[in-house]
């Protein structure tokens, strides 16, 4: 470039900031629709409005999946004997300590609703299987019990639970 | 660009990796450090110009291409949806849709400079010859892509393209049956065009590279047509080209962003926000404006196999100018026979873009036939006639002299 004495500033180098500058925040202005348009767009979101789910169907014992937000959600209509076993477990024991009584609406103790993700790395585990009557993830073994929560193997923490409410004693309102 | 550079980098990190890979060199010498003729004028901004536009239009097209579907019975709804819901998708597709027409526009006018100041003389031809190719995968690039959104005009335009080859002899219908991958154009045609499509700009910039590079070995032609003969005849490329083009830049994506926010369906087609409908043709295809004059050649001459003849020389023709035009002097501005015979074919180019959108009856035709004959003309004998009868006007005896006055 073309010298100029160091000691006062010219036009040119008030020029030159002045333009970067500028230049500065037009590429910033740029970048924002380039990257925005990668987060989820109209049609998406709402796709990912809230459901019901009709619970007269699902016998005891049972449990059901449904999709809501593409992640499975698993409703599971407990036994006495399912829930007796999630709130005889020593809370103080637990890999991430939980009371039952905190992973179902008052009144409804026999309806566990989770997202049925294990927290390790993102498998759906298999109902009805490992040693504590809950869930088994089949890739790397972690076992979660009646209540969801998370007994054993690499998962950290208990399966999540969803926002949802009941609607009636017979339907529940998901997201 | 051969022998040392004059790049010295203070920084000890980019010593170090100058010795290693001296792109600090290379763009010292080729964009800081390069003697650039001292009068050159705006026209000589539009190189840079297109090169920023080539970039707009990849990246606008690979944010596109993330929500595109390039299947026959989703791509037209893929479109809409890009518009409706995609974060910014109306902006990505208005930038991308007008950034082909300004990509278009700024071609034509580097096109006109160079055949104005005699820029594709020697030692310029292979320079100017890259420019043809780039031009022509321009032109395939841009079909290509308003073929994607399978509206009414690209289903039918692509009909008529790829029809184009069944005028060849004998082999035709096997090599349109070939492109369209089926019986007519369909779902094989548009996969591959969108293949085609999201290549064929990349093989443009590898063209462009070598078209710079070339421009670098000859150096800039400048409006008098002479070489730079000593340093008083030129300035290093920073800041003064640098500033220059910058400034022409943000010009022109005013125009750009004039079209893209406040009307940006004013250079399309209505019909192309109809699905395609394989089994009814509009009443009046026509391409974009910027095949429009090409268009209008194709369908002036009554022949099938003529008409595809002419469409293709018109632009196979340029690659010849360096021979044809047999004159000493470089720039029309000392060829004042020239620069008339010059703005009359302007005149045609325009002309035939205008009749290119009309319907091929009347006065249009006449009209086409008379600006076709004289567009091939201009080329054919012209060129090579003035060359030899002209009387050219007294060139400049360099250009420091031209900008200076004759005082140095």
């Amino acid at each position: 470039m073309t010298t100029v004495s160091s000691a006062e500033h010219t036009r040119r180098d008030f020029l030159y900031i002045a333009t970067g500058a500028v230049g500065a925040v037009g590429v910033a202005a740029t970048l924002v629709p380039l990257i925005a348009q990668m987060n989820p767009d109209a049609s998406t979101i709402a796709a990912g409005a809230p459901i019901e789910v009709d619970l007269g169907p699902i016998a005891d014992g049972q449990i059901i999946k449904v999709f809501w937000r593409s992640k499975p959600i698993f409703i599971f209509h407990r036994t006495k004997k399912d829930i007796e076993e999630a709130q005889k477990v020593n809370v103080a024991s637990l890999p991430d300590p939980q009371p039952d009584s905190a992973r179902v609406k008052p009144g409804h103790d026999q309806w566990l609703v989770l997202i049925g993700i294990c927290t390790h790395l993102g498998c759906i585990p298999l109902a009805h299987q490992g040693e504590y009557d809950g869930w088994f993830c089949p890739c790397h073994g972690s076992q979660y019990d009646t209540s969801g929560r998370i007994r054993k193997g690499p998962a950290p923490k208990s399966l999540f639970l969803p926002p949802y409410k009941f609607v009636s004693d017979t339907k529940i309102h998901i997201g | 660009m051969s022998g040392h550079s004059t790049y010295q980098p203070q920084n000890k990190f980019l010593q170090w990796f100058e010795k290693r890979l001296p792109i600090g060199g290379l763009i010292h010498s080729s964009f800081v450090a390069y003697p650039t003729p001292r009068n050159l004028n705006y026209l000589w901004t539009f190189g840079g110009i297109l090169t920023f536009m080539l970039g707009v239009q990849i990246v606008t097209g690979i944010m596109l291409a993330m929500h595109y579907t390039p299947h026959a019975d989703f791509a037209f709804k893929s479109v809409e949806t890009i518009m409706r819901d995609v974060n910014f998708g109306w902006l990505l597709r208005y930038l991308h849709a007008n950034g082909a027409s300004m990509f278009f526009f700024a071609v034509y006018i580097h096109m006109f400079r160079g055949i104005y100041y005699g820029s594709y003389k020697e030692p310029r031809e292979v320079l100017w010859i890259l420019g043809v190719i780039i031009y022509l995968l321009m032109m395939a690039t841009g079909f290509m892509g308003y073929v994607l959104v399978w509206g009414q005009m690209s289903f039918w335009a692509a009909t008529v393209i790829t029809n184009l080859f069944s005028a060849i002899p004998g082999v035709g219908d096997t090599i349109v049956t070939w492109l369209w991958g089926g019986y007519a154009v369909g779902n094989p045609t548009l996969n591959r065009f969108y293949s085609l499509h999201y290549l064929l700009p990349f093989v443009i910039a590898g063209v462009v590279v070598l078209h710079v590079w070339a421009l670098h070995v000859a150096g800039q032609n400048n409006p008098t047509g002479i070489e730079p003969a000593s340093d008083k005849d030129t300035v290093p490329f920073t800041p003064y080209a640098t500033i220059k083009d910058s400034f022409y830049m943000a010009v022109f994506c005013i125009v750009f962003a004039w079209f893209v926010f406040y009307i940006p369906n004013f250079l399309g087609h209505a019909d192309n926000y109809i699905p395609a409908n394989p089994a009814v043709t509009p009443a009046e295809i026509v391409p974009e404006w910027y095949y429009l004059p090409f268009y209008a050649i194709l369908r002036s001459i009554p022949d099938k196999l003529a008409g595809v003849i002419a469409l293709f020389s018109s632009i196979l023709v340029l690659a010849f100018i360096p021979w044809l035009d047999t004159s000493r002097v470089r720039s029309a501005r000392y060829r004042p026979l020239f620069k008339q015979f010059f703005w009359l074919w302007v005149i045609a180019c325009v002309g035939l873009g205008w009749l290119g959108s009309k319907q091929p009856e009347g006065i249009y035709v006449i009209l086409s036939r008379v600006f076709t004959v004289y567009y091939f003309a201009f080329f054919l004998i012209i060129m090579p006639l003035l060359g030899i009868f002209e009387k050219t006007r007294p060139v400049p005896n360099s250009i420091s002299d031209s900008v200076l006055g004759a005082k140095a």
